[in-house]
Order: C-alpha cells, then structure tokens, then sequence
C-alpha cells in the first residue's frame, strides 16, 4: 500500500509575519513541520508497519528550504521525499495549491492520500476537500481514528455534534484531526538515516503546469490591506495573593456582568 | 449581487450561524437566496426567510442524506453555475469548510476563510481576516467570481429582519466519486440541559481541573452565575463530561456575554470556538498558557482554590 502524506513548512514562532510589501506570510525565518501535518505521518507510518508493507511518501510544496521539514518526516520514518519548488509558486493561494499538488499526487498515484487537519500558519482546514475534488476521489476530514481493511478506509470523524463513522473504497484522501494520534519524535538512527532516502524536488514544468495557473496569477483570492487587530480593552492579568476570587468579582461587576 | 448562503442543518434544525450569516448577507443589500441540501429538509426551507432569505432553494435529495460534503459540491456547482450567484457564503464547520473548499477547486474560485466580517467598499467586496493569532486583521478580496466565503463560527448572531421567503425545489445530478464516502453511523447530539450555545455566561474546565469529579467546581459556579458548564475536547476524549459540552473546532462555537475558563490551556482548537466571547476569564496555573493572550482578566494560581472561593462571593453578592 502506498501512502503518500501532504505537509508544509510553516514559520515557528516569532518568526510569524507578514510581509507588509508582499502581504504574505514571510517564509525567509526559521521554518517547522506544521505541527498538525505530524499526525497525518506518523498515521501513514502506523498504517504502513501494521501491515508490514507499504510504502510512505510525503509530499511538499515550497521553497527549497521547505526540504527540511520533509527531511523531518524522514528521520520519523517516512520512506520518499518530494516537493515541488519553483520560484512562480509564491503567493499561491488555495485553488492555485491544490492545483499544483493535484498533478504532483496525480504522479504518485497513491492508495491514501493524508493530510493534517489545517495549516498552523494559515489556519485553513481545506485543501484536502480541494485536492479530493481535483483528483475525483473520495475525502473526509477531522478523522480521530482510522483503519484500513480489505480495499477501503474507515474513520471516525469529529463534528460540532460528536463522531461520525464513515467509510470510503481506496484511493481516498483523509485530513487527519490532531486528537488521533501522538506523533513520535525522530530518533538518533533516523535522522541519519534520512539523509539517504530519496528526495526529489519537482519544477512547474516537470509537473506540466503553466506559471500562470500557479503563484499569484493562478490565485483568485487577495489580500488588500494590513490592519493592526482592534484594542482588546484593558486586558489584565494578575497572580494569586489570596484575593484573585474577590478580584475577578471586582471585575465583572465592574463590567455589569454580576 | 447575486448571494447565496448554504444553511446547513442538524437534527431537523437550521443552524444558528448559517442564519448570522444570512442576515449578515442581506444587511448588506443584496438579494439573498438561501440553499438548503439534504433529504426531507423541505420543511426547514420556509424558516429562513425571517432571517433574510428572499428565496430558499431546497435539493432534497437521498444522496445529500448524510451530512458529507462531496454531494453538496456538485449540487452547489450546479446552481451557481445554472443561476449565476456571484457570491457563495458559509457558516464555518467541519462540513462548510470540505464544501466550500470542494467548491473552490470544482469552480476554479477564490476562497477566503476564518473570516470575521463581510463590508461592502467602493463597491466591492471586502472579508475582514483576522490571522497569525489575531496579531494582524487583513482586508481580503477575490479576482472574479464567484467569491466564497467562509466565515468564523458565531461570527454573526442571526437577526430577524425578514419576512416570507419563497421556496423553490430544484434537482440536481450527481457524480460517483462524490457518493463514494458512505456514512455508516451519524452521530447525533445528546442534549442535556439548556444548549452552551444559547447561554450569556459560561464556565468551562479543561485538563487543569485535574479529575471529572472537579466539574462540580464548574458547575457550582455556573450555577451562582446563571450560566452553562462548557468543556474542552481533550476532557470530553477522557470521559470527562459530555460531547454537547464540548467547545472548539469538533465541538461547538459560543459567543456568551462571559466565559470563564478554568484550568484550560487555549490551544486553538478551543479558542476558535469561544474567541467571540465578549470576557474572557481565564484561571490557570501556568503563566505561559496561550489562553491569557486572548483573556480580559487572566489569573495565574490555583483553580481548586480560587473557584470554590468565587462561587461563594458571588453568591453572597447575590444574596446581599
């Protein structure tokens, strides 16, 4: 069985900016595995060793740099590397991604295609039902748990009112909830050890697609604007000396909330 | 413009933030059509008018049964196409956003999401976007149309400012793959105890309430100041308390007058459920949690302390 997992690089933590020329997310500081695409690896990795086969290729879109978060799900376990880099990919939005990593999937032809539940950078939970619409195949989201048996993929999916069970027949693409499993760290051995799997990195043109469907002319969203976020009042914060209780009553009946 | 919203439905019932986004919709002016997808839903058609909906379209359908997104794709595909809706609106959930994002790449659109407002400016239009944490707000647009939108849960409450809608069945076609994802078991909600949706103030625990007998702190509290017991997913995975409780992402989004958050961290899976509160309390013992960047009075210390202390002062103002 072949599992391919998509992944992004995202900036870690006070590296978080937009640029205020280009309004897009500064990608040039340090870089991370987006923390919930962690989970939909080590779900590939769990897939693949139960069934003692298999094979688990993640797959990328960025720039070059974005190589090492694929390296770190290497040092995890997963067995290929790819990612596609090309300079006319900046200021892709979602319809221009997902038809970049579509002809990139389309490829592989992977049994499974896993994603993590949303970008930590971008908080959006949605290129996998982009990707699925693109390449035709079944999808479903938020999946807390999930097993694959005879040709098709059941999970339990997590909504606003409890767990749905829901089957599809393999190929499928899944986005995986950051509440199924708990991701393993790369050990010693397998960060070494990453260093020789294949990597491959893939131009527009290896993929067949022209500069104008990807980048910014492929986008159909923009961002204007650049606003600092409204006041949020007198925000405050205090440490318990005995009289936090009294103090939160002061508060909310200074807010006409008592 | 030509707007349509996708009011989903649970339960029989329209949800509460497809509605705040329809009224949002027609406040602005334009002529609004609401599109309800599902089998048997015809009844719950009529409902939106009220909320601003001059035209409810209804595909009652078996294959839009269950509520999985890839048939509501082709459905939506086909009516913006057929009728030339320029704008596609959702309320943000686990099934808008794999609809809307299905839609996005079945119409080549743009999607903007996590959005907190919708104005009109210089005759277009603008989604107001807050990101990186809240840290910026962005002022986002679309190059064609149509323009989908996604908005932030409980982004807007729905107002009654309409009148009769008039309802119309349409038919639509299907493709394979997007019936191919069966529903094998749907959950449905269990309801105990007034919704944590509709209640002003709210006193939620998460793992820092350290065992599910600590609840009753909550629900002590709740109870002095009138209000409703909420959870984090990471206490509901536990056993903790009950699934209707949960707030979050997987769980549901409330905007009361007050929550108060105790012993939970503020990952953001729970905070984009309760970010549109309007005060935040927030008790914890670790300065560093996330949750204090989000709350108007936070207080570091002991929430087995603190709490029990709180309900009886407020109580006993109650009573004075």
């Amino acid at each position: 069985m072949k599992i391919a997992v998509c992944v992004k690089q995202v900036p870690e933590g006070a590296a978080r900016r937009l640029d205020p020329a280009t309004k897009r997310l500064d990608r040039s500081g340090e870089g991370a595995l987006n923390p919930f695409d962690a989970h939909a690896v080590e779900e590939a990795l769990q897939i693949r060793d139960a069934a003692g086969e298999g094979e688990v290729v993640v797959l990328s879109m960025g720039p070059q740099k974005a190589l090492d978060s694929l390296r770190k799900a290497l040092a995890m376990g997963a067995d290929r590397a790819v990612l596609v880099s090309d300079d006319a990919l900046a200021g892709s939005d979602l319809v221009a991604t997902s038809g970049v990593l579509a002809k990139a999937l389309e490829r592989e032809q992977a049994d499974l295609v896993l994603l993590g539940q949303q970008g930590s950078d971008s908080d959006g939970a949605v290129l996998g039902a982009s990707l699925a619409d693109r390449l035709r195949l079944p999808m479903f989201s938020q999946a807390a748990e999930l097993t694959v048996e005879g040709g098709s993929i059941r999970g339990k999916r997590q909504t606003e009112f409890g767990y749905d069970v829901i089957e599809a027949p393999l190929p499928a693409i899944v986005a995986v909830s950051d509440a199924i499993n708990e991701p393993r760290y790369p050990s010693l051995k397998g960060i070494m050890g990453a260093k020789k799997k294949p990597q491959e990195t893939l131009s527009l043109a290896d993929l067949e697609v022209e500069s104008g469907a990807a980048g910014e002319e492929g986008s159909k969203t923009e961002v204007s604007t650049l606003g600092d976020p409204p006041p949020r009042g007198d925000s405050r914060k205090i440490e318990d000396d005995g009289s936090a209780a009294q103090q939160i009553v002061d508060f909310l009946a200074e807010k006409r909330l008592l | 413009m030509a707007t349509l919203v996708f009011l989903e439905h649970h339960d029989d019932e329209l949800q509460k933030g497809s509605l705040g986004v329809l009224s949002k919709a027609a406040s602005l002016g334009d002529d609004v059509t609401g599109v309800v997808l599902g089998s048997g839903v015809a009844p719950l058609a009529s409902g939106a008018g009220k909320f601003g909906a001059s035209r409810v379209l209804v595909v009652d359908d078996p294959a839009l049964e269950a509520p999985l997104p890839q048939p509501r794709v082709d459905a939506l595909a086909q009516i913006v196409r057929d009728r030339g809706f320029d704008t596609v609106l959702f309320a943000g959930s686990v099934l808008a956003a794999d609809t809307a994002a299905g839609l996005a790449a079945r119409l080549d659109a743009g999607l903007n999401w996590d959005l907190t407002d919708l104005a009109r400016e210089d005759g277009r239009l603008v989604g107001k976007r807050p990101a990186l944490e809240d840290s910026v707000y962005a002022d986002v647009g679309w190059r064609g149309e149509p323009r989908l939108a996604l908005f932030r849960s409980g982004a807007f409450d729905p107002s009654e400012t309409g009148g009769e809608a008039e309802v119309e069945e349409v038919s639509v076609s299907f493709e394979d793959f997007s019936q191919a994802a069966k529903m094998l078991e749907q959950a449905h909600e269990e309801r105990s105890g007034p919704s944590i949706e509709d209640a002003e103030v709210i006193v939620a625990g998460g793992r820092g309430l350290g065992g599910p007998e600590n609840f009753k702190l909550c629900e002590e509290l709740a109870e002095a100041l009138g209000g409703a017991v909420a959870a984090t997913r990471a206490v509901v995975d536990a056993g903790w308390y009950p699934y209707a409780a949960q707030v979050g992402q997987t769980g549901r989004s409330v905007s009361p007058k007050l929550y108060v958050a105790c012993g939970i961290s503020g990952a953001i899976q729970h905070k984009v459920g309760m970010q549109s509160s309007n005060v935040v309390v927030a008790i914890n013992k670790d300065p560093n949690a996330p949750i204090f960047e989000f709350s108007d009075l936070g207080v570091v210390g002991d929430l087995h302390e603190i709490v029990p202390k709180l309900t009886e002062l407020v109580l006993a103002r109650k009573g004075s």
